[in-house]
């Protein structure tokens, strides 16, 4: 199916997200949109799903003019999408998730569940994407909730498939099977719009590339004709330090202190088993390892919002087994959550509430008892142009905000308090190589004023960027502890649970001093 | 062994199987053992202990036209007594097993075994017609489910009907006017259905369309609904009650060979329309919202209303029918208080049943069967109540007034825990 945009024109108030876009995606082509963060990419797609009216333009679905009045409507010419948040009823199975407004019934009415059941055990082994039917999909990592979104569009046989971000929350392994979806669905005759930030990605299977700068597009390459370096310019504006540098570590004292700690899933199974660590002022611990090892579970309890089956917490001496969210943030703990819709955001509220969250009832932002809401908003606007956060006003709800700028929103929060431990969960996800560039500086910054910083991710690139050292979790315990020196190849293997380099895995003497300087932020090509 | 959560498929449905270890365990199935342990050791020191060892209780357990059957004379003393053991070993059971699975229905039974105690003690001397009791309790009962399902309806969809109160007013009103007008009790049920509908789609509209808080659309429709109501029974249907307010009632229809069963025959085989009419709407709502197409979306809609719209459900259309079948549900059962059971309409005379029909679905978890059961809870209750006012087993009558809220609370309260409504419950939906 040939999808054309043509002259698309979206605005929200005065703030114009897409200005006069045109581009054509061919059948069997893989067509990459790149953007900034709230260059109206997401826009853009939800116009074409029929979720959002244009104010100008057409959209043209096989040369015939399609002005869908609603997503069902698109669903049924045949566009699926992927959304950047899930579109998903956590309560539902993923059965549920994946017919529902496609049910399959019996005669009488009566949902076929079995039916559905099968369909997707078809598609899962077609396409080669696992997952179990009747698990809830609110027990489930972010990276299956992403497969069953995946599943969603396929079993309504889309033609266009748009995938916004979708590789924002996979693993490496994840991706590259993604891409073996995406590829075959091409080869098959269907076309893909795929939004990603990773240069990487889009080298790898972009047919052609689109790139979009504020609401317009900028140009359109191939990956042929292009290069990372090239791309980056052409989205940012200016040249990007793809680079980030990083002196070498110098670690002080233990911040944190973890001994035997033992933590239950919500099914009550073992998900951090035992884990000993230790994590020194002045240092960045990077935890890698597959999606649904235990890190959640592991970031919750060190952030207090999950309790410790057994074992201990000490925090600069303090031992904080068994705190709340509240103590542990009084504490000098900042979190970046791993979902910031559900954990790190009040959506409904302003981005100037959001950003003082964690502070609102504090001096200076309260005052006898009162808010002080000048304070709030001189606050919200440095925070704005600091961090670059591309909001129409920061009264607007953080809803309103880009899926990248509501990221930066929550950063900004968890970096603005003085804090002894940062523990950040995929604190780059969604962000573009600019915003990605200004975050790991901001990172390292705290690392060299003294905190003890703990990132979770499961991008290798991150990891080893930003990593003094790196902790490998498989099956709940940590299979080694590394120096980023070590090999993608070594530690993605520790990662599967095989060849666990180093078995010692208590408290293990920090790799200071050799960190390279000058870790390459993220982008490089294996 | 131990199941850790991994990424592949066949690992995470390892991990959902049997082999998986629970170092959580349910906290809660403990406290429902612990609270039959407690019920147990009162009722020993009550019902047994304080009781002098010739004491006897006579039970009737019959009622046309079912078998008779010939009265049930007991010990208190030994009954009481054996009761209370067998509710204590229940509770016993419940903390030494810790399992979630069955423990409900374990509760409900040794609930049940202490309640028995109970009647048994406050019959001491005397006759208690216990088959009279359990076809009070349906009576009492019937209204509630109407009630709840309404509730139900409505906030599976995402909207809150605290206006079921008012919603019963109208129907109870309506039924008993039209039915006492045309002479048709059938036109009265189709009225209150017509009336209470008519309240759901205010609802709808000023909740949907104009996004107007749910609860403040509630409070005013119960308001509006008092009022008029009582306006117009004073104006209209006082001056004429003959004309105006004199419907019949529906008889009771007896199920052939059912109604005969001893004990439960006449309980539940022999009522009128509005209390099968509640069984029947019981079973579809159960079966439409957790087995069907439409009842899967109504949940999504319920849950996460931006998901559904993007899969082409319209939210606010499957919102608008689901408010307005509500009211149509509540409204029959206000017409059940007058054209089912009194034969006239009195000013106020749901007397706050709408809201404990909106509590009995909170603590039925918005499940229909759920609500069923906190329902007939409250029946019962009312029913013990006002035999215990016949007895006269020296409570005063306030306080028995009171039990039938006080019991349901205590119970439910115990038995139900932290609830969960839809996620989307009570907000309003704009599309962008
Ligand atoms: N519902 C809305 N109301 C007002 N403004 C909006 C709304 N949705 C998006 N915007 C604004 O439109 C612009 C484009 O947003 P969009 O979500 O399309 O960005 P994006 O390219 O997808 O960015 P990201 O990479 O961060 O996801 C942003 O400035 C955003 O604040
Ligand atoms: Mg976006």
């Amino acid at each position: 199916m040939r999808l054309e945009l043509a002259g698309i024109t979206k605005r929200f108030g005065t703030l114009v997200a897409n200005d006069h876009v045109s581009l054509t995606v061919e059948p069997g082509e893989i067509h990459c949109l790149l953007g900034e963060n709230g260059a109206g990419k997401s826009t853009l797609m939800n116009v074409v799903f029929g979720m959002l009216r244009p104010d100008e333009g057409e959209v043209l679905v096989d040369g015939e003019v399609f002005r869908p009045s609603d997503s069902g409507e698109a669903v049924r010419r045949g566009i699926g999408m992927v959304h950047q948040h899930f579109m998903l009823v956590p309560l539902f199975t993923v059965a549920e998730n994946v017919v529902l407004g496609f049910e399959p019934t019996r005669r009488t009415g009566i949902l076929d569940r079995r039916r559905a059941r099968s369909e997707i055990a078809r598609l899962s082994e077609e396409f080669g994407l696992e997952v179990d039917p009747d698990a809830t999909v609110e027990s489930l990592p972010v990276g299956v909730q992403q497969r069953v979104e995946i599943l969603k569009a396929l079993h309504r046989d889309a033609q266009v498939l748009i995938l916004d971000e979708p590789t924002a929350v996979l693993t490496p392994q994840e991706i590259e099977s993604l891409f073996a979806i995406v590829r075959s669905l091409a080869a098959s005759g269907r076309s893909v719009l795929f939004i990603t930030h990773k240069l990487k990605e889009v080298m790898a299977v972009a047919d052609r590339i689109t790139v979009m700068r504020l609401g317009k597009v900028v140009g359109t390459t191939t990956p042929g004709e292009s290069d990372e370096g090239g791309l980056a310019s052409m989205m940012v504006g200016r040249t990007v330090e793809l680079v980030v540098h990083k002196e070498p570590a110098q670690p002080g004292r233990p911040v944190l202190r973890l001994r035997n700690l033992t933590v239950a899933d919500e099914r009550g199974a073992v998900a951090v088993d035992g884990l000993e660590i230790d994590v020194h002022a002045g240092e960045i611990l990077a935890v890698a390892g597959v999606q649904g090892n235990g890190q959640t579970e592991l970031v919750e309890a060190l952030t207090g919002l999950r309790p410790v089956v057994s074992g201990s917490i000490e925090l600069d001496g303090t031992d904080m087994t068994g705190s709340s969210p509240e103590e542990m943030l009084r504490a000098g703990v900042a979190h970046v959550p791993e979902d910031r819709q559900r954990d790190g955001l009040v959506l409904a509220m302003s981005v100037e509430d959001n950003l003082v969250l964690d502070v609102y009832n504090r001096a200076p932002f309260a005052r006898l008892g009162s808010r002080a809401l000048d304070v709030v908003h001189a606050n919200a606007l440095e925070k704005l142009s600091a961090f670059d956060i591309r909001a129409s006003s920061v009264e607007s709800p953080v809803s309103a905000l880009s899926g990248g700028n509501q990221q930066k929103v929550v950063v900004a929060r968890e970096l603005s308090r003085e804090i002894k431990l940062l523990v950040a969960s995929q604190p780059t996800r969604g962000l573009d190589v600019g915003s990605i560039e200004y975050v790991h500086r901001q990172i390292v910054a705290e690392r060299d004023k003294g905190v003890a910083v703990v990132i979770v991710s499961s991008e290798l690139d991150e990891v080893l960027a930003l990593g003094d050292r790196i902790a490998v979790m498989f099956r709940g315990r940590i299979v080694g502890v590394v120096g980023p020196e070590t090999g993608r190849e070594a530690i993605g293997l520790m990662m599967a649970g095989s060849g666990a380099g180093a078995e010692d895995v208590g408290p293990v003497v920090p790799a200071g001093g050799r960190a390279p300087a000058g870790a390459r932020a993220g982008r490089e090509s294996s | 062994m131990r199941a850790v959560r991994a990424t592949a498929g066949a690992e995470v449905a390892e991990a959902t199987g049997a082999a998986e270890v629970r170092i959580v365990s349910g906290g809660r199935v403990r406290g429902m053992g612990v609270f039959l342990v407690l019920l147990a050791a009162l009722a020993i020191l009550g019902f047994v202990l304080r009781v002098p060892a010739k004491a006897h209780a006579t039970f009737l357990l019959t009622a046309p036209p079912a078998i008779s059957v010939a009265p049930l004379t007991m010990s208190v003393r030994w009954t009481a007594g054996v009761l209370a053991v067998l509710c204590g070993a229940l509770g016993v059971l419940l903390v030494v097993r810790r399992q979630q699975r069955g423990a409900y229905l374990l509760f409900g039974l040794g609930f049940a075994l202490f309640l028995w105690a109970f009647l048994v003690w406050a019959a001491r001397g005397a006759q208690l017609n216990f088959v009279e009791m359990l076809v009070t309790t349906l009576i009492s009962t019937t209204p509630l489910v109407f009630g709840a399902l309404s509730g139900v309806m409505c906030e599976r969809s995402g909207v809150i009907n605290i206006a079921i109160e008012g919603q019963f007013l109208a129907g109870a009103f309506l039924g008993a006017m039209i039915g006492s007008v045309s002479g048709d009790l059938w036109l009265g049920m189709l009225a209150g259905a017509v009336a209470g509908g008519l309240f759901g789609w205010l609802l709808a509209f000023l909740a949907l369309r104009y996004a107007v808080d749910q609860i403040i659309v509630g409070v005013v429709i119960v308001a509006f609904c008092t009022g008029l109501t009582n306006f117009l029974t004073e104006q209209v249907l006082t001056p004429d009650q003959t004309t105006l307010n004199s419907p019949q009632t529906f008889a009771p229809i007896a199920i052939p060979l059912f109604d005969k069963i001893p004990i439960l025959g006449p309980v539940l085989f022999d009522e009128n329309i509005f209390v099968y009419l509640a069984a029947i709407l019981l079973v579809v709502v159960h079966v439409g919202l957790f087995r069907t197409r439409w009842g899967l979306r109504v949940r999504a809609v319920g849950e996460h209303p931006r998901a559904a719209e993007t899969v082409g459900i319209h939210v606010l259309s499957v919102r608008y029918r689901n408010v307005i079948l509500g009211g149509v549900i509540a409204g029959i059962g206000g017409a059940s208080f007058t054209i089912g059971s009194v034969g006239e309409f009195s000013s106020e005379m749901t007397a706050g049943l709408g809201y404990v029909a909106l509590a009995a679905m909170i603590f039925g978890r918005w499940r229909p069967f759920g609500a069923l059961g906190a329902s007939l809870l409250f029946g019962f209750s009312v029913s013990l109540q006002s035999f215990l006012a016949v007895l006269n087993v020296g409570i005063p009558s306030p306080f028995l007034a009171m039990a039938p809220y006080v019991i349901t609370i205590a119970v439910v309260s115990g038995l139900v825990g932290r609830v969960r409504p839809p996620a989307a419950d009570g907000a309003p939906y704009r599309r962008e």
